[in-house]
């Protein structure tokens, strides 16, 4: 029992020692970015037509006058701090605006994942099972598209027919001006705050703002999981453990589904947890098209202006995200897996 | 023994389709039948077209093959005009299969006991989950695996061929079949075993009064469970003997298997080498 907690702990150990290293390298990365673009974060706060003086002043308060290393001890202790910089656009610390923005990323990706993950794992799986058959050219298609068009060129399509011509959806932004400061915002999420307020009406409007961006981050993410999900499934439909399943008289649906797909969700939990983590950081495109005030949003109006501390801020929560979505699949991992989870106990 | 036969088989041909558009044929008119409680042997090198021939009798061809008979029946049922779903509950139920390894026939990620509790869930729907278990491990003691209870929450990658092997046995045996293949069952595992899962498999199959067809490339050992072997060569049957007459043999593939097996009397000599010759895989080489 002591030798299992052990080696259990041990590998908690390793675990956290990796994630701990990785989010080091994300430091070193933005610090050594923030370094070398040839944007003067003093020239940003003071403004070019600043005195020398000024310039000066400002210079030594940011510690711009200290060696790199020193510069770097105290970057690294800031972050550790939740201290990101301030933003020198909105003129509030970078963490601020980061919270406040990320709930709006996170409500548009997690809606994206859900409609990739929802019709795209029975996509791939109805290809894998009718291989060179008509469902399975259809999902290379779907694939196929999702994998060349650009997706600023869906989106202003989307946007052109669906709202501008047919009015079936909601233009860009989260609401209607109309409905905007009804409810008080509590998760960050308008879908859950409106729903939770019982406010029905704000609650259809944020879901036609939604829609369109959601279902475009969908379709890319679906074209992604669905073409993953149709090799794992042509995998595992090959072994001989599904002959197995057959002889026993197994129905085609328990066999698929129980006996197979069982297997290949081993391996999706990684796609998906991919897929989520490109899905947020990819928001950037379809943000801008649709005003969608999230952290893709923020970056790149920071990027335009030269707001390296926004910029880095940005970055370092958009690389955290990806290390705790990769913690959170090897987790996953072990519980799908009895090989894998022998290693752990 | 009844007359009637278990199995009837006559004249299948089973093809695949090769690169250049034509079909290349894996097994060319076999024809035999079983009776119920016999148990038959089929031997012959690798890829003769053995398995081919069981797979075409429980209905779990490969699916771009393309299989024709002119009798396919299993007790008096034509195999070839059932729908896919009446195939579909003969197997596993009426007639059911081992495969040769289990490292590779068991599902890796479902507990063994959940495994074999699946095969009477699909027969005994209506079975509670506690009586359902309890007759696993009815099976896996028929199977003689010691600790059942303990087994039933093991995986597959953590037992050893030889139990993975019996918990098959058990799977496929479970709702008792009239007909059991069994697909080269010892070719994977340690020599040290084989002769004790085999014999496992032969008691149960005799004590249930199933019948047997038991595929192997080892004329020996299936000459010692069996009381008729078929010899097969380049996708058809070339010899059908009773298992107590092997010396008997006249074509001169059988008896070039039988001059191989070594013996404890043999002078040291070297085996001789297999002859092969085109000729027997035309049906007039036949002798
Ligand atoms: N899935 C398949 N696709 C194409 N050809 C196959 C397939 N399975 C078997 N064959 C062909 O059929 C022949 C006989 O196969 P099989 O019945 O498995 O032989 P055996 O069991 O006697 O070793 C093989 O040599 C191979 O050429
Ligand atoms: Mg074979």
């Amino acid at each position: 029992m002591i030798l299992r907690l052990l080696t259990y702990s041990r590998h908690a150990g390793a675990w956290a020692a990796t994630v701990a290293i990785t989010l080091f390298g994300l430091a070193v990365l933005t610090f050594v970015i923030g370094r070398v673009v040839p944007i003067d974060p003093v020239l940003a706060i003071v403004g070019d037509k600043a005195s020398p003086d000024v310039y000066q002043r400002v210079f030594i308060e940011l510690g711009r006058d200290k060696p790199l290393y020193v510069q770097f001890a105290t970057y690294v202790s800031g972050l550790l701090h939740g201290d990101f910089g301030q933003s020198f656009v909105t003129s509030r610390p970078v963490l601020s605006d980061l919270l406040d923005f990320f709930p709006a990323t996170l409500e548009l990706s997690t809606i994206g994942l859900l409609i990739g993950m929802v019709l795209g794992i029975p996509a791939g799986v109805a290809a894998a099972y009718w291989h060179e058959k008509w469902p399975d050219h259809l999902v290379r298609l779907i694939a196929l598209v999702g994998y060349s068009v650009p997706v600023f060129w869906l989106g202003l399509v989307g946007l052109f027919f669906l709202y501008f011509k047919l009015d079936w959806v909601s233009g860009p932004g989260q609401l209607d001006v109309f409905y905007q400061g009804i409810v008080e915002n509590r998760t960050g999420s308008i879908l859950i705050d409106s729903a939770l307020a019982g406010e029905w009406e704000v609650f259809w409007n944020a879901m036609s703002h939604i829609i369109l961006p959601a279902l475009l981050l969908g379709y890319y993410s679906l074209a992604y999981i669905g073409r993953m999900t149709r090799s794992m499934m042509l995998d595992q439909l090959n072994r001989e453990y599904v002959l197995t399943a057959r002889l026993k008289g197994a129905s085609e649906f328990e066999v698929v589904v129980g006996h197979a797909l069982r297997n290949a969700a081993i391996p999706l939990v990684t796609i998906v947890a991919l897929s989520y983590g490109s899905l947020l950081e990819g928001s950037v495109l379809v943000e801008t098209i649709f005003s969608w005030p999230g952290i893709g949003n923020y970056l790149a109006s920071s990027l335009f202006r030269a707001d390296m501390n926004a910029v880095l801020g940005g970055t370092l929560v958009v690389g955290a995200v990806f290390v705790f979505l990769n913690m959170l699949s090897d987790a996953l991992y072990g519980v799908l897996d009895p090989r894998a989870r022998e290693h752990l106990s | 023994m009844s007359d009637k036969p278990l199995v009837d088989v006559e004249n299948l041909h089973i093809a695949f389709p090769r690169e250049d558009g034509g079909w290349h044929e894996a097994v060319r008119g076999v024809s035999f039948s079983l009776l119920a409680r016999e148990k038959l042997g089929i031997v012959g090198e690798s890829g003769s077209g053995k398995s081919l021939s069981s797979r075409a009798l429980l209905g779990v061809l490969p699916e771009h093959a393309r299989m024709s008979a002119d009798r396919l029946r299993f007790d008096g049922i034509d195999l070839l005009q059932a729908s896919p779903r009446e195939r579909r509950k003969l197997r596993g139920g009426r007639m059911s299969m081992i495969l040769q390894d289990p490292k590779f026939s068991l599902n890796p990620v479902l507990k063994v006991g959940r495994q074999i509790m699946e095969a009477f869930r699909i027969g005994y729907p209506a079975l509670s989950g506690a009586e359902t278990r309890r007759r696993a491990i009815d099976m896996l003691e028929a199977v003689h695996i010691r600790s059942p209870e303990r087994v039933m929450d093991l995986y597959p990658h953590q037992i050893s061929g030889g139990m993975g092997q019996r918990v098959m046995i058990a799977m496929m045996m479970a709702r008792e079949p009239e007909l059991l293949v069994a697909d080269e069952p010892t070719s994977a595992l340690d020599v040290t075993v084989r002769t004790q899962v085999l014999s496992i498999m032969d008691e149960l199959v005799t004590r249930r009064g199933a019948g047997l067809i038991l595929i192997s490339h080892d004329l020996k050992l299936v000459s010692r469970f069996c009381n008729r072997v078929l010899v097969m060569y380049a996708g058809r049957i070339v010899e059908s003997l009773r298992a107590d007459e092997m010396h008997n043999a006249r074509h001169p593939y059988t008896r070039g298997l039988l001059a191989c097996l070594p013996s404890i009397q043999s002078t040291g000599d070297p085996l001789p080498v297999l002859q092969r010759e085109a000729g027997w895989a035309n049906p007039e080489g036949q002798p």
